[in-house]
């Protein structure tokens, strides 16, 4: 839970952003992210907010490990925590 | 996948890092880490095998559905059976209550829906208009900041409203440093929840107790490197905060976020399940948002909850034990026998946060195998292997 989880910004309407997420689109709220997001960034999704911009230089490692956790089944907590982040996106 | 990409965890790193721990923990000692994803990532990628016999690291109270308190899922319980709609996060739903959990409560014909975010909450209770709707909201400080800038920033329906057990971490590291048992001499700090705080906001601890507080991230080789600087502070007897999470977390954390949180949430002390009063500890909603406060909408009365059945949580769940650090799952009598992950006793077990069930999922404790030789770079037969 503490994860949160990565996804690209698509589209940015108001404080709402339409992110991918591995292909899923969901919408995320940007009222609390620490700093401004542009179409093209990547945010950390926490609950359907985004909690953070993520740096350009950090994004290839972090979308490794993440994809490394989502190859997990379903028993796996960590993979049913990241699977849990994308579906706390609003559709 | 380029090897690059991949560096961040690679053998070769991992096992540099995990040889530098060995030379560093020249002593016995323990370490705390307060959150369940550092657990998961420890568990998942067999990390325990390459902690050095001298250094302990122990999972403290970092499961926010694990401290939430016998009388908070009490509160929910006595909602869904006055016919309240409940929707909170899947994990709180088999966590067991006095009398009963909230999954129980739906045999009875309580309407309880398993939601990921605050704001599927409020989209549930718009789907309704005519029930009320109230969010059992568990989380840590992450989380609440997001309840938080549900109630400032939605256009709220009038039938929906909130049950706060959320949780701030900071305060319950104080009492663990303060418990007379306590081996523990560092804090591995969580490097999203320090996103939001910010590293600063430990420097108070570190002052008062002298011990050091290292955040960290959640790739095996950030958790290795944060555990070395932990060790090396430990061993140097150098009590400071070190921030081995720059790219994500700065001294100030996210400020936006914190002003939301703040507007909302006052904190007050309360219970941690099975672990002690943690001043400071619980976040409730403030005055100002009491229309959306499910505590001053309705009137829980917990004591008729209370005759209505004899309290039947296990005696023998050592959860707060764990929690705190002075036990393990493999002291529990009851873990992988009368508790398991398909028939939970305790906390732990439910959520996929908890040490208990972390452990029975992936395996736990220190496995007896030997760290792959840099030479042969082979597989670790226990845990996963996936170190390599």
């Amino acid at each position: 839970m503490c994860l949160g989880v990565p996804g690209r910004v698509v589209s940015i309407e108001g404080n709402l952003a339409l992110v991918d997420f591995w292909g899923v689109r969901r919408s995320v709220r940007l009222d609390i992210v620490d700093e401004p997001v542009a179409i093209g960034d990547y945010i950390l999704n926490h609950v359907g907010h985004a909690i953070r911009r993520i740096p350009a230089e950090s994004i290839e490692e972090t979308l490794a490990m993440y994809e490394e956790l989502m190859a997990g089944d379903e028993n796996d907590p960590m993979t049913a925590d990241v699977a849990g982040e994308i579906a706390g996106a609003a559709k | 996948m380029s090897e690059d990409r991949l560096q961040f965890r690679t053998a070769a790193t991992v096992r540099e890092l995990a040889q530098r721990l060995a030379r560093v923990a020249d002593r016995p000692m323990a370490v705390m880490h307060v959150c369940g994803s550092h657990e998961q990532a420890i568990a998942r990628f067999g990390l325990r095998a390459t902690f050095p016999e001298n250094l302990d690291v122990i999972m403290g109270p970092g499961c926010p559905v694990c401290v939430t308190d016998l009388p908070e899922v009490d509160e929910a319980v006595v909602l869904a059976k006055q016919g309240v709609h409940i929707a909170s996060f899947g994990d709180m739903l088999r966590v067991p209550g006095t009398v009963q959990s909230l999954t129980d409560t739906q045999s009875d014909g309580a309407q309880i829906h398993v939601v990921y975010s605050p704001h599927q909450a409020v989209e549930l209770a718009r789907e309704m208009p005519d029930e009320q709707v109230v969010f059992f909201a568990s989380g840590f400080e992450t989380t609440a900041v997001a309840t938080a800038a549900v109630i400032v920033d939605d256009n709220l329906p009038p039938n929906f409203s909130i049950l706060s057990a959320h949780k701030y971490i900071p305060p319950v590291m104080e009492i663990v440093a303060e418990m007379p048992q306590t081996r523990v001499e560092g804090f591995l700090a969580a490097g999203h929840a320090a996103t939001i705080t910010g590293w600063g906001i430990f420097e108070e601890f570190v002052e008062r107790h002298k011990l050091p507080v290292v955040v960290a991230g959640f790739e095996p080789a950030d958790i290795l490197a944060g555990l070395v600087e932990l060790a090396t502070l430990v061993r140097d007897r150098t009590p400071r905060v070190v921030n081995t999470f720059p790219r994500c977390v700065t001294r100030e954390g996210n400020l936006p976020a914190q002003r939301e949180l703040w507007r909302v949430f006052r904190t007050i002390g309360g219970q941690w399940r099975g672990i002690a009063h943690v001043p400071n500890g619980n976040l409730r909603i403030r005055d100002e948002w009491s229309h959306v406060d499910a505590r001053k909408r309705f009137d829980i009365d917990l004591q008729s909850l209370w005759d209505y059945a004899p309290p039947r949580l296990a005696a023998d769940c050592i959860c707060g034990d764990i929690m705190s650090g002075i036990a393990s799952p493999n002291d529990c009598k009851l873990f992988k026998n009368a508790c398991t992950t398909d028939a939970p006793v305790g906390a732990c077990m439910v959520s996929t946060e908890g040490t208990c069930r972390i452990w029975q999922q992936y395996g736990g404790g220190r496995p007896s195998l030997v760290i792959p030789s840099r030479a042969d770079g082979a597989e670790s037969p226990a845990t996963g292997g996936e170190l390599s």
